[in-house]
């Protein structure tokens, strides 16, 4: 088999993307800048600048323009993709529901950052929470190669023919947006080829002109918007196939969830994004000492894997869930698609850490899995919580 | 203009400085004249709002000893529009970034505009999103370079004057940060001014606009500023210049400062009229 990669080269998380995205070579990428998703458009400004990719670079006055802009093009017939965080991802919102509910395939990378107010620009899901109902497929890296890998498979995800939804690839601000490491890039015309040529199925323009987003009376509109979800489950079987078939082409196998020393464990962490790094060092310091604990991290957030979660924590006897979210007034967000879809036996608990960037340590992670030896009552325990020990650990 | 040695520390919080600004940047200047407004305005800075949306120029309402809010990027004149309609007795002043008040909030400033309420909206317009990294702005000159337009802006670029002009502001001035004797000037006026008053003062943001379009450093930039512009009265006389002729000389000075009903007078003397409010 021929050489497919180029090796390994230092690159952020944001450089990668950036490199993803001149390798898939859109059509179009309107662009508007927020922190910290800067790194990847300004990278593939230059690649454009440069005549590296020759994609039509839209700036645009806000993301809600951004995302406006990036509906019309995909359904006019250009594959299209932008970037946001934060503040922006929430003002895409209202247009990124159009996107799903037009089945404009458009790609978008999320430098995953806290909400205002009051403002903060660092690393937390918040933002990638609110899209949650949004019908946009969402997934979420744990690291500058994962958000690579990732962004070349989001095309084929976002595309395909049972599927056409908006495809959005999360990767935490700053610990993943900012952060160089060894990324090893495929070649670009691996990335082309494998990508395929942007085809949907009733472009605005083509030969059977079509109107798009007209009026839906009660008659209709429930089946629209059934279909539509109907989509949304299609995707995690398109997602483990072009899983798959990134694996036998690339070598590198990016499943729906990673079981990392899954096996006879009886306690574990359920986690989503670069949090992952740190509870992977918590997990083998504590299987040194002999400690049966696993972890699992979430990738695929929408369609959620119920049941490759389920398989993932095995006969496990406590989980916790640990959270980089809220959902005030009920439990975390991702705690509550687990608790609503497993039948298992084990007892779930749910944590929440490191919103608006408070840092997350190794200690803090083998904290919970010592916690989880200890009989608790129900409700949320906040990790790292300033002047109180929300933790209650004893 | 203040004196050196004037006194100017009641206006601001101590406790906040050194600001985050970097060195040279224009943003200091405006700051500077608006406590200097303040002060000889000798207003209660009890009764004084400043409402900052997000940018490098968001950052500024952290500096006055004045209730203050940091908003969303582009919504501080909604924020204030709120504020105001239910204590038309503070006094609003809205410090804007070229993004806030051109890109993404643009509706905001032509309808607080339209309204004529009683707000001061400064623009710190430094031609570039500084906050951001220096991403090309909708006040971008064509040609400009910037991050997102390394080879150099092909939009034009937003007259902020002719926009207020346009969308019913009452008091509409421009100025430059070489120009900080006139500047307290014009932003006493605004703020003095009953209706909508919009004071767009060209910035410089010399880490990224004046790197990236090589214009050296904070001192080089202040003479740019002084040579791209034209005091108003200079143009004489004559009758509407073209956008040709203010190409290399903007005009700056005092637009318009004119009397129209204001939207809170507007509110209440219909509720009046209708028999409501009692
Ligand atoms: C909804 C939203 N989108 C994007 C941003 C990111 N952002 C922060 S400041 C800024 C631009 C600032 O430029 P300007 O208003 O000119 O202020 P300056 O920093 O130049 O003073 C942007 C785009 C944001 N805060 N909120
Ligand atoms: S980046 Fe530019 S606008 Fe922002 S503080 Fe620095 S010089 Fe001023
Ligand atoms: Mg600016």
């Amino acid at each position: 088999m021929a050489r497919t990669t180029l090796g390994q080269e230092v690159l952020t998380g944001g450089e990668a993307t950036a490199h993803a995205m001149r390798q898939i070579r859109p059509d179009v990428v309107p662009i508007y800048p927020i922190t910290p998703q800067t790194p990847i458009i300004q990278t593939f400004s230059r690649f454009v600048a440069d005549g590296r990719v020759d994609t039509v670079l839209l700036q645009v006055e806000s993301e809600h323009s951004a995302m406006s802009a990036a509906v019309g093009a995909a359904l006019a017939g250009a594959r299209t993709m932008t970037a946001t965080a934060s503040q922006g991802l929430a003002l895409m919102i209202e247009v990124l529901y159009i996107a799903s509910g037009l089945r404009a395939p458009v790609v978008m990378a999320v430098g995953n950052r806290a909400l205002s107010a009051p403002i903060n620009i660092h690393g937390d899901h918040s933002d990638g929470m609110l899209a949650r109902d949004s019908g946009a497929v969402q997934i979420f890296a744990q690291d500058a190669q994962e958000a690579y890998d990732l962004m070349v498979m989001a095309p084929r995800i976002a595309e395909h023919a049972a599927v056409l939804l908006p495809v959005l690839v999360g990767q935490d601000g700053f610990s993943v947006t900012h952060s160089a490491e060894n990324v090893s890039l495929l070649r670009d015309e691996e990335v082309q080829d494998f990508v395929g040529p942007y085809e949907i199925p009733y472009p605005l323009l083509g030969d059977r002109p079509s109107s798009q987003g007209l009026f839906a009376m009660p008659d209709s509109y429930y089946e629209l918007k059934v279909r539509q979800a109907q989509a949304l489950e299609a995707a995690e079987q398109v997602f483990a196939d072009v899983g798959r078939a990134f694996a036998l082409r690339f070598g590198r196998h990016i499943g729906a969830v990673e079981a990392y020393r899954m096996d006879g464990a009886e306690r574990a962490i359920v986690l989503i994004g670069s949090t992952a790094g740190t509870a992977k060092d918590a997990v083998d310091a504590l299987r040194q000492r002999g400690e049966k604990v696993g972890l699992v991290v979430v990738r695929l957030y929408r369609p959620f894997p119920h049941q490759v979660l389920a398989e993932a924590l095995g006969g496990v006897e406590r989980v916790a869930v640990l959270d980089r979210a809220v959902s005030p007034g009920t439990y975390p967000p991702l705690y509550s698609d687990i608790r609503a879809g497993y039948a298992g036996p084990a007892e779930l608990r749910s944590y929440v850490y490191g919103l608006g960037g408070r840092d997350t340590a190794p200690e803090d992670i083998e904290r919970v899995y010592r916690d989880l030896l200890v009989p608790r009552t129900a409700g949320i325990r906040y990790l790292n919580l300033m002047g109180e020990d929300q933790h209650g650990e004893s | 203009m203040t004196k050196p040695g004037v006194d100017l520390t009641p206006y601001l919080r101590q406790e906040m400085m050194p600001t985050v600004w970097c060195p040279g940047c224009g943003h200091g200047i405006i700051a500077r004249s608006i406590a200097t407004a303040l002060m000889e305005l000798g207003l209660d800075m009890d009764l004084v709002a400043i409402v900052g949306g997000i940018g490098c120029s968001g950052r500024a309402p952290f500096y006055f000893d004045a209730n203050s809010m940091h908003t969303t990027h582009g919504r501080a004149l909604a924020y204030a529009t709120g504020l105001k309609m239910v204590n038309p007795g503070l006094t609003v002043i809205v410090p804007m970034g070229d993004g806030d008040a051109a890109a993404i909030g643009g509706n905001h400033l032509i309808h607080a505009a339209r309204r004529n309420i009683d707000i001061t909206a400064i623009i710190f317009n430094n031609s570039i999103y500084g906050m951001t990294g220096g991403q090309g702005a909708p006040t971008s000159p064509v040609d400009s370079r910037s991050t997102t337009s390394p080879l150099g802006s092909i939009e034009p670029a937003f007259d902020m004057v002719e926009l207020a002009l346009a969308a019913g502001a009452t008091y509409v001035a421009r100025t430059t940060t070489f120009d900080f004797q006139e500047m307290p000037k014009l932003i006493t006026g605004a703020i003095r001014h009953h209706g909508f008053s919009l004071v767009e003062v060209l910035s410089q943001c010399p880490t990224y606009y004046g790197r990236l379009n090589k214009l050296g450093e904070a001192p080089d930039m202040l003479l740019y500023e002084r040579d791209r512009t034209k005091l108003l009265e200079a143009f004489g006389p004559a009758p509407e210049i073209t956008r040709e002729e203010m190409v290399g000389q903007m005009p700056i000075g005092l637009f318009r400062d004119a009397e129209r009903p204001e939207y809170i007078d507007q509110y209440h003397g219909l509720v009046a009229r209708a028999g409501g409010g009692k």
